[in-house]
């Protein structure tokens, strides 16, 4: 059978063997030669009659994909038993092998235990069929919703970006129709002509239309305004939309002045609303940057590296700030290096450089370590480790040395902590087990020993996770959500989205834990509840509450960056500065998770996470506020 | 020649048209012929036997349906079957008679054919092979035709062009060599005749040379009948091809096959890969599309000169072997004047038997629209004034110039307004066509400039079982078939679906009461969407009556069932095609319905009978899509034989061929005013068509995937096509047609001069994210609706 299935496709006949081999099966000993031939072509024949019908019911199927249901059909046609126990699989689920000169098709059937079965969790109800109006086309033009493909690829932007002056390309013509849609039917030759014309400067920023530039007016007010439920609506439009492709420069223009105007003024809300404007952008699935990198990654890297940016450095936490910023850069630069840009290289020279330079400040060699260590555990092997020991020696200086400054000491502080923060994985994997501390000291010299504690930390975590997930899996997968409109993979049709997912008081924001943050005060009791709900329909919500085991840390945990486009989000609910400053032992988590099949793992994850890896609060405000719609790509800023 | 296709179907209603009693014989036939098709060798003489009744008249069917008329009235139940015995036999009849007696006789059905013959008033002795043969001379020869059957070489030369529809339309030959006596060979009822078409044997190896003298030969003429000539090509290399395989020379039909296959034309890839695979005689019995090709001929046309030139050179070259295949399996259709050039021929190959035959489109075809009954009622002021009070002062007017001036005069091209029995209208039926005209006051008039909203229902969850889309007229209800074998119907304004209540508490209902029709409904049912199980296979197609009471749906297990929207029950299932039934569409003035599915017929049904009126033979493959006439006196199907064919209600004659396309055909769309015909195909193109002229007007060329519907707006100005490849795309239709209006063309040839303007004509192209576009649909007010699956 197996054979027979996958040679329908080629005009060929069955070999002989397979002839054989089947005959066997069924206990037919010895076949003739003659027999085997005579079968072969006409066993061949037969199959390619059934494919050509099955061909007949895939088309009146309206489907490009040939099922199992069409096959069985086919024999139907023709009088056939249909063949029993394929259906359900997507995929036809033969499984190929070679050896000795033989190759097998064969089917493979698992021996399944009982108890397995009983015990997995049932599957989710599969959802009932729906029926969604949008709009395709308004008198003629293609509205820009999420209903619709976006007007501009991802890829016609990248052609555009990296072959600028090659015009005719082979999608040319259609997206000459697409953009001349989006200006209006009327004008697509027009469209089409000055395109040709403009060949030297492609780059010219087109005019928006007036619905355009209010939507602009109103979503660069509301992302820099003080009203933080407009500001996540707005990013998330930034973050979804599929049609600001021509608002691109815009955005990017604003976000570069903003930062310059900002950091000359130490406005570190400000800042922080930019960084998030960038990674919204980053986030949108239909948005290429590359062609504005030259203005993006001079703001960011100046978010990381900047002597100053706020205030009162020694109590504002604009250490957030800088790894938020460090995360994106570490992500552009994985998006979007390539040999010839060499984004990555630069950017980790120009850290170095920085960092090696003695009377850099404590906030900028911050900034810098936070850059190089977020660009992956490659660059901490090679730049960071190697320089622990003089690191280590500059920091003892300054904490035990004569008090200079306070600001220096809290910098000083934070680069330790960044430094273990960091290092502490990569030598986990490194060094082999036995952890000495004085081994340490002679390697590390000062930060030797506290680097071992938390080598050990690691390595335990690492066990415990990998304990834990069986038992999380079963007791966070259960409350799925049943019902709901659209599933991950909807996105594009998916209900009308939900302009605020995620009810977020007003002072729900990023800032740190630490209070006497001037522009974020967290008010310290409220619970937040929050919900993700999944465009349209239903929602659920699931909350989970841990305590955490680490009082001495105010960080909050984050979400391991995923692979998958969803993840749960983790809040924090109230955090507390514990080591520093007020005193509230407990931390609240509430997980919120949006129905998908990738959730499970995540969610499990999560749930230990408190005592794994540790980021700044920052990280868990950014997380707080992303809304989050099934579908849009997210990654977190790792 | 198209008349040898009817085969087993026209056996069917042969029998069926004219012994009523003797149904039961029909689907004793039928059964057979399954068995024939799923038992392989065994069966299949049976098989064969039945496949090549030489039926005589032109278009291979319903010489029976001549004899019927459809009852009466719709309303009336009488049998209709009631009237057929006194139908008088014809000659042509006579022979069909004859070869299903033989046939019957053959199967040991003695009882059936004591019947039969009783029945036909035939003599006892008819089934003596002689009188046999005396009875088939004795019809050709009314029509003037001699059998020289055998005669020697120069005379075989010239029956070629002589041989051909002897039946209905007789006279209709003017192309026979006025050297030459007009000689046909006219086939022989005895059924083994034709099934040894291929019996006799040349040299095997000789094949190989033959075909290549020829190509050589064709090569070197000059350029202009070079093009013509080629056509030959395809046919040629089929049967001989064919001819191998069936004398059992396989390694030199296989040889043959690589050497030559290459040269064929694309468009015949599809089929040239079925026949790769057909390497064995035995394989040739069960395979019905080579069967077809056999025993149909492979139409032709050719212009006198070129034609000249290939007799010449066959002549020349005494070259028998081609030259009897040219005789026997292929028609051509010779016309006076200019060579056709390649872009003309390859604009209407592509069939699977060749062009059509120019008579077989000369029939007139009533294409004009009926006359509007007259509603002017009270009811209707008082509206419009509501309206007035509303504060619209826009009103009559445009009602009498849109709807007032058209039903007036009677349309020249219309049939007479009784030629097909409608159902009376009943008031709820008045209401509607009231709605319908208010509403076409506020229509949009649409234009290149003034192109419409596309709104777009997508399914959801669908799982990519969504297999059939349709709208009610007034667009409130949307109902979908899925592989899942369920029909689902949702209400799409505001309006929940409710189902009448049941026995027991209708009878404490209130007759008298006003609002009776309000109070029968159950309000604890309603909801937006209703389920309705029955169907044991995929739903293919599926149709809502024009007043929304009812819904059908044809499915793969081979019934179509009528549903009551207002109970959500399924009412009847129409059985008959014993195989899936791939479309389904009721008429639009209801009552009737056309159904066409795998077994390669269209029947016409109506709601209250449970056997089919008409049943429209013809196609050579599986009948695709199925749609009516807006004046419901014709009906369209599209065949995966990449034809298109027209058929009279009435009588049940073909009387459109239209060949072109280059794949299965998916979708059919008439224009509102009845003129023309849309097709779209998996081929992707979309092709317009005059079927007064019966000829292709135009070719829309932009869609990269099957196309899966069509519709053209309320007024005809555009046309919206849906297609696999996820896009909508709006069409100027009032251009494509206008500027055929100032040609002339030449009707007489009934060659085309096609410019390629697709780009000018396209208006707009919408893509979805990834839901392919299967049904479309213009509202009253010309606001375009598409619907699709999501296909994640």
């Amino acid at each position: 059978m197996a054979e027979e299935r996958r040679q329908k496709h080629c005009s060929v006949v069955l070999p002989t063997e397979s002839m054989k081999a089947m005959a066997e099966s069924v206990g037919v000993g010895q076949l003739q030669e003659d027999s085997c031939v005579a079968l072969s072509e006409e066993v061949s024949y037969r199959i390619k009659e059934i494919a050509q019908d099955a061909l007949k019911f895939m088309h009146h199927g309206k489907r490009r994909k040939l099922t199992t249901s069409d096959i069985d059909n086919a024999l139907k046609l023709k009088n056939v038993e249909p063949l029993y126990g394929f259906q359900s699989q997507e995929f036809i689920p033969f499984r190929f092998a070679s050896g000795g000169g033989r190759e097998l098709h064969f089917y493979e059937e698992k021996e399944a235990d009982l108890s397995d079965i009983i015990n997995t969790p049932l599957p989710r109800v599969p959802l009932d069929v729906s029926l969604k109006a949008h709009w395709l086309s308004i008198e003629g033009m293609q509205p820009a919703i999420p209903e619709n493909p976006p007007p501009a690829t991802k890829e016609q932007q990248k052609a555009e970006s990296t072959e600028p002056l090659k015009v005719v390309k082979p999608g040319q013509e259609e997206e000459g129709t697409i953009q001349g849609k989006s200006q209006g039917t009327t004008t697509p030759d027009g469209k089409g002509k000055e395109k040709g014309l403009i060949r030297l400067k492609p780059r010219s920023t087109h005019e928006l239309s007036v619905e355009q530039q209010l939507y602009y007016k109103e979503i660069t007010e509301a992302c820099v305004g003080s009203c933080e439920a407009k500001r996540a609506e707005a990013l998330q439009s930034i973050a979804t939309d599929p049609g600001l492709y021509q608002m691109l420069p815009r955005f990017s223009t604003f976000i570069s002045e903003g930062v310059r105007v900002n950091v000359v003024q130490n406005n570190l809300a400000l800042l922080i609303y930019l960084m998030r404007m960038v990674k919204a952008l980053m986030d949108n699935p239909t948005l290429y940057l590359e062609k504005y990198l030259h203005e993006l990654i001079p703001a960011v890297v100046t978010c990381i590296v900047s002597k100053q940016l706020c205030l009162r450095p020694d109590v504002d936490n604009h250490w957030a700030l800088r790894d938020f910023a460090a995360r994106l850069m570490a992500q552009s630069c994985k998006t979007f290096s390539t040999t010839t840009n060499n984004i990555q290289s630069r950017i980790t020279k120009t850290f170095t450089k920085s960092w090696l330079d003695d009377k850099t400040q404590w906030t900028t060699r911050y900034g810098c370590i936070a850059g190089l260590a977020e660009l992956g555990s490659d660059v901490i092997k090679t730049l960071i480790i190697p320089r622990l020991a003089v690191e280590g020696a500059r920091i003892k200086a300054v904490m035990e040395g004569p008090v200079v400054s306070n600001i220096d000491k809290i910098g000083a502080e934070h680069v330790q902590s960044l430094l273990l923060k960091h290092c502490a994985s990569v030598i986990a994997k490194l060094r082999p087990q036995p952890d000495n501390v004085d081994q340490y000291r002679t390697d590390y010299g000062y930060l030797g020993p506290m680097l071992c504690s938390h080598v050990m930390k690691a390595r335990t975590q690492a066990a415990l996770q990998a304990q834990q997930v069986n038992r999380t899996t079963l007791t966070i997968t259960q409350p799925r959500p049943t019902l709901s409109v659209s599933q991950s993979g909807l996105s594009g049709s998916s209900g009308p989205r939900t302009p605020s997912i995620i009810k977020v008081p007003s002072s729900l924001t990023l800032m740190s834990p630490r209070p006497g943050t001037p522009s974020q005060p967290s008010p310290p009791a409220t619970k937040y509840i929050v919900m993700a709900t999944s465009a349209g329909a239903a929602s659920t919500q699931q909350v989970i509450t841990l305590s955490s085991s680490q009082s001495a840390s105010p960080v909050t945990s984050t979400v391991p960056s995923a692979t998958s486009t969803l993840q749960p989000l983790v809040k924090l609910e109230s955090g507390s500065g514990a080591g520093l400053t007020a005193s509230r032992p407990l931390q609240k988590y509430i997980v919120v998770s949006l129905p998908s099949s990738a959730s499970s793992s995540l969610e499990t994850k999560s749930s230990v996470l408190p005592t794994s890896i540790s980021s700044s609060s920052l990280d868990g405000g950014m997380k707080l506020e992303r809304s989050e719609s099934p579908g849009a790509s997210t990654q977190s800023p790792h | 020649m198209i008349a040898l296709t009817g085969k087993n179907q026209s056996y069917v209603l042969v029998l069926y048209g004219l012994c009523f009693p003797l149904i039961h014989v029909a689907h004793a036939q039928f059964i057979l012929k399954m068995a024939a098709v799923q038992g392989g060798m065994g069966d299949a003489d049976i098989k064969t036997d039945i496949k090549t009744e030489p039926s005589a008249d032109g278009f291979g069917n319903n010489n029976a349906n001549d004899g019927r008329v459809l009852s009466a009235s719709p309303g009336s139940s009488s049998s209709t079957g009631s009237n057929k015995q006194t139908a008088a036999v014809t000659p042509e009849d006579q022979q069909t008679l004859l070869a299903v007696l033989q046939f019957l006789k053959k199967n040991k059905l003695s009882e059936s054919v004591e019947i039969l013959r009783r029945e036909a008033g035939l003599p006892e002795n008819s089934l003596d092979p002689k009188a046999n043969e005396s009875a088939g001379a004795g019809s050709g020869g009314a029509a003037g035709i001699v059998d020289l059957e055998g005669g020697d070489a120069s005379s075989l030369l010239s029956r070629v062009t002589g041989s051909s529809s002897a039946g209905a339309q007789a006279p209709t030959k003017g192309t026979v060599q006025s050297g030459c006596c007009p000689a046909v060979a006219e086939d022989q009822p005895d059924v083994s005749v034709v099934l040894s078409a291929y019996s006799q044997q040349g040299d095997p190896t000789l094949y190989k040379v033959y075909y290549r003298d020829l190509k050589k030969f064709i090569e070197t003429v000059l350029d202009c009948h070079r093009a013509e000539l080629s056509q030959v090509f395809y046919p040629l290399f089929v049967h001989m091809y064919l001819e191998l395989v069936y004398n059992n020379h396989e390694s030199e039909a296989k040889a043959f096959f690589e050497k030559f296959s290459g040269d064929q034309e694309c468009y015949y890839e599809e089929d040239l890969r079925i026949l790769s695979g057909l390497t064995k005689k035995e394989h040739m019995r069960g395979n019905e599309t080579l069967l077809d090709f056999r025993t149909s001929k492979f139409v032709l046309r050719i212009s006198r000169d070129s034609y000249q030139l290939l007799k010449r050179h066959l002549q020349e070259r005494q070259n028998n072997q081609i030259w009897n295949i040219i005789q026997e399996h292929l028609y051509i259709d010779i016309f006076d004047g200019m060579p056709r050039s390649k872009s003309q021929i390859d604009a209407m190959s592509g069939s699977l038997a060749g062009e059509a035959k120019r008579e077989a489109n000369k029939t007139k075809v009533y294409y004009g629209l009926l006359k509007e009954p007259e509603i002017e009622l009270p009811l209707d002021d008082e509206d419009e004034e509501a309206e007035n009070e509303e504060g619209k002062p826009k009103k009559k007017k445009p009602k009498k110039d849109s709807v007032g001036s058209k039903s007036k005069k009677q349309d020249p091209n219309a049939p007479s307004q009784n030629r097909i029995p409608l159902p009376e209208l009943k008031d709820s039926d008045k209401l509607d066509k009231i709605m319908y005209m208010k509403e076409a006051t506020k229509r949009i008039r649409l234009g290149p400039d003034n192109l419409p909203s596309v709104c777009f229902y997508t399914f959801l969850n669908a799982y990519q079982g969504l297999t059939a889309v349709d709208l009610t007229d007034d667009s409130s209800l949307i109902a979908g078939g899925f592989a899942d074998s369920t029909v689902r119907v949702w209400s799409v304004t505001p309006k929940k679906l409710r189902k009448v209540k049941s026995a027991a508490d209708l009878n404490l209902i209130d007759k008298e009461s006003d609002d009776v029709l309000e109070r029968i409904m159950d309000e604890k049912t309603a909801s937006e969407s209703k389920i309705m199980y029955g169907h044991s296979g995929p739903v293919y197609g599926i149709s809502f009556s024009p007043d929304r009471n009812y819904l059908l749906s044809s499915s793969e297990d081979g019934t179509v069932r009528l549903w009551s929207l207002l109970t959500f029950t399924c009412l009847v299932a129409y059985k008959g095609h014993n195989y899936p039934v791939w479309d389904t569409q009721f008429s639009p003035y209801g009552y009737y319905f056309v159904s066409g599915g795998h077994d390669r017929v269209a029947r016409l049904w109506a709601t209250d009978h449970y056997q089919p009126l008409r049943i429209f033979s013809g196609h050579l493959a599986d009948i695709t899509c199925t749609r009516f006439h807006p004046n419901s006196n014709y009906v369209a199907t599209g065949s995966s034989d990449r034809t298109i064919r027209l058929w009279d209600v009435l009588s049940g004659n073909c009387v459109r061929i239209f060949t072109g396309h280059k794949g299965p055909i998916h979708s059919l769309a008439f224009s509102p005013n009845g003129k023309f015909l849309a097709s779209g195909a998996t081929d992707g193109r979309v092709l317009l068509w005059d079927i007064g002229h019966g000829l292709m007007v135009g070719e829309l060329k932009g869609h990269t995937d099957t196309i899966y519907s069509l519709r053209f707006s309320r007024d005809g100005e555009i046309l919206a096509s849906g297609s696999m490849d996820n896009t909508v795309r709006l069409w100027d239709a009032m251009k494509a047609f206008d500027d055929l209006e100032t040609d002339d063309f030449t009707a007489a040839t009934g060659h085309i001069h096609l410019q390629d303007n697709s780009q000018e004509l396209l208006l707009g192209t919408y893509t979805t994210k990834s839901t392919p576009v299967i049904h479309l649909h213009f509202t009253r007010r010309n606001l375009l609706l598409a619907a699709g699956a999501f296909n994640p």
